[in-house]
């Protein structure tokens, strides 16, 4: 990013403030799941289920969030490079293709059948929800299978 | 039922816009759940060595905070009898699958890439939401089934 930095700043590379960093965003990250109601799958199918009784709290926690990321990442990405890293890590990918377009169409079934994103899967598995212990396995699954499916 | 929970749902979102703006400003990485779970089991991706730790780092933090807002709470997480284990399985393979193939998930696609103003993330994010809705409806109201 920093094209013109006469040399590469080594400034704030430890690999142990970096991990800590993170997970202090995933706390805020599964803070944010749970304050939302986002953690509760009947909540989330509550939103996808228009013809039904339709509870719009899905489209709040939306909107916030990339409320905030819409005025944050711009400010972010105006430095040189993250405060504790030598570069920001964003995808080149830009075509809109049949991977793209297929794969999400099929996260959005397996969504509709359980009401479970992976964030939310995740962020409940030590929280009594005997669910997730049959839906995590299958997703890493299904992971592994696209991957090798797609490689050969 | 589910109960409308506008404020409650804006100031969880808030936190989860914050947790995306943290990362991409401390570390440079976009928070896509999705991409960092299949990363576990992925060996290419462990290559990076211990630049590799952010990603579990991140899931652990995110186990972390929810669980304790539920042992704060002492709340249920959810109040629904638990879908059959089949269906589970078939819609946790459906997911990851899915996320695998088209590189994101309501997070990465949705929470961050329409915070970058990317017009593939908007695609992915307008084609799973289109397929959710339609897939709860046909299971609520076409054949009335489990979930």
């Amino acid at each position: 990013m920093s094209a013109t930095a006469p040399s590469p700043s080594t400034q704030g590379a430890s690999p142990v403030l970096a991990t800590v960093l993170a997970a202090v965003a995933g706390v805020l990250f599964g803070l944010g799941l749970a304050i939302a109601g986002m953690t509760d799958p009947a909540k989330v199918l509550a939103f996808l289920d228009v013809a039904g009784a339709w509870d719009p709290s899905l489209a709040f926690v939306m909107g916030g969030a990339v409320g905030v990321t819409l005025l944050g990442f711009p400010l972010v990405l105006r430095r040189s490079q993250p405060a504790c890293a030598r570069r920001f890590h964003l995808p080149t990918v830009t075509a809109i293709d049949r991977r793209l377009v297929l794969g999400s169409a099929v996260f959005g079934i397996g969504w509709g059948l359980t009401g479970y994103c992976p964030g939310p899967a995740l962020a409940t598995v030590l929280s009594a929800n005997v669910e997730v212990l049959w839906f995590l396995p299958a997703l890493l699954a299904g992971g592994l299978i696209e991957r090798w499916v797609s490689r050969r | 039922m589910s109960d409308f929970t506008p404020v409650t749902s804006l100031i969880g979102g808030l936190f989860i816009g914050a947790s995306a703006v943290w990362l991409l400003a401390a570390l440079g990485r976009l928070a896509g759940i999705s991409n960092m779970l299949h990363a576990l089991l992925d060996r290419q991706r462990w290559a990076e060595g211990r630049q590799a730790l952010w990603r579990p780092a991140f899931l652990l933090g995110l186990i972390g905070g929810t669980t304790a807002w539920f042992l704060w709470t002492g709340a249920p997480v959810t109040e629904r009898p638990p879908l059959p284990p089949l269906w589970l399985v078939a819609g946790g393979l459906l997911v990851g699958y899915g996320t695998s193939m088209g590189n994101g998930c309501t997070s990465g696609h949705g929470v961050c890439g329409l915070g970058r103003r990317s017009l593939r993330s908007l695609v992915a994010t307008l084609v799973f939401m289109t397929t959710g809705v339609l897939t709860v409806f046909v299971v609520r109201h076409v054949i009335g089934g489990a979930a």
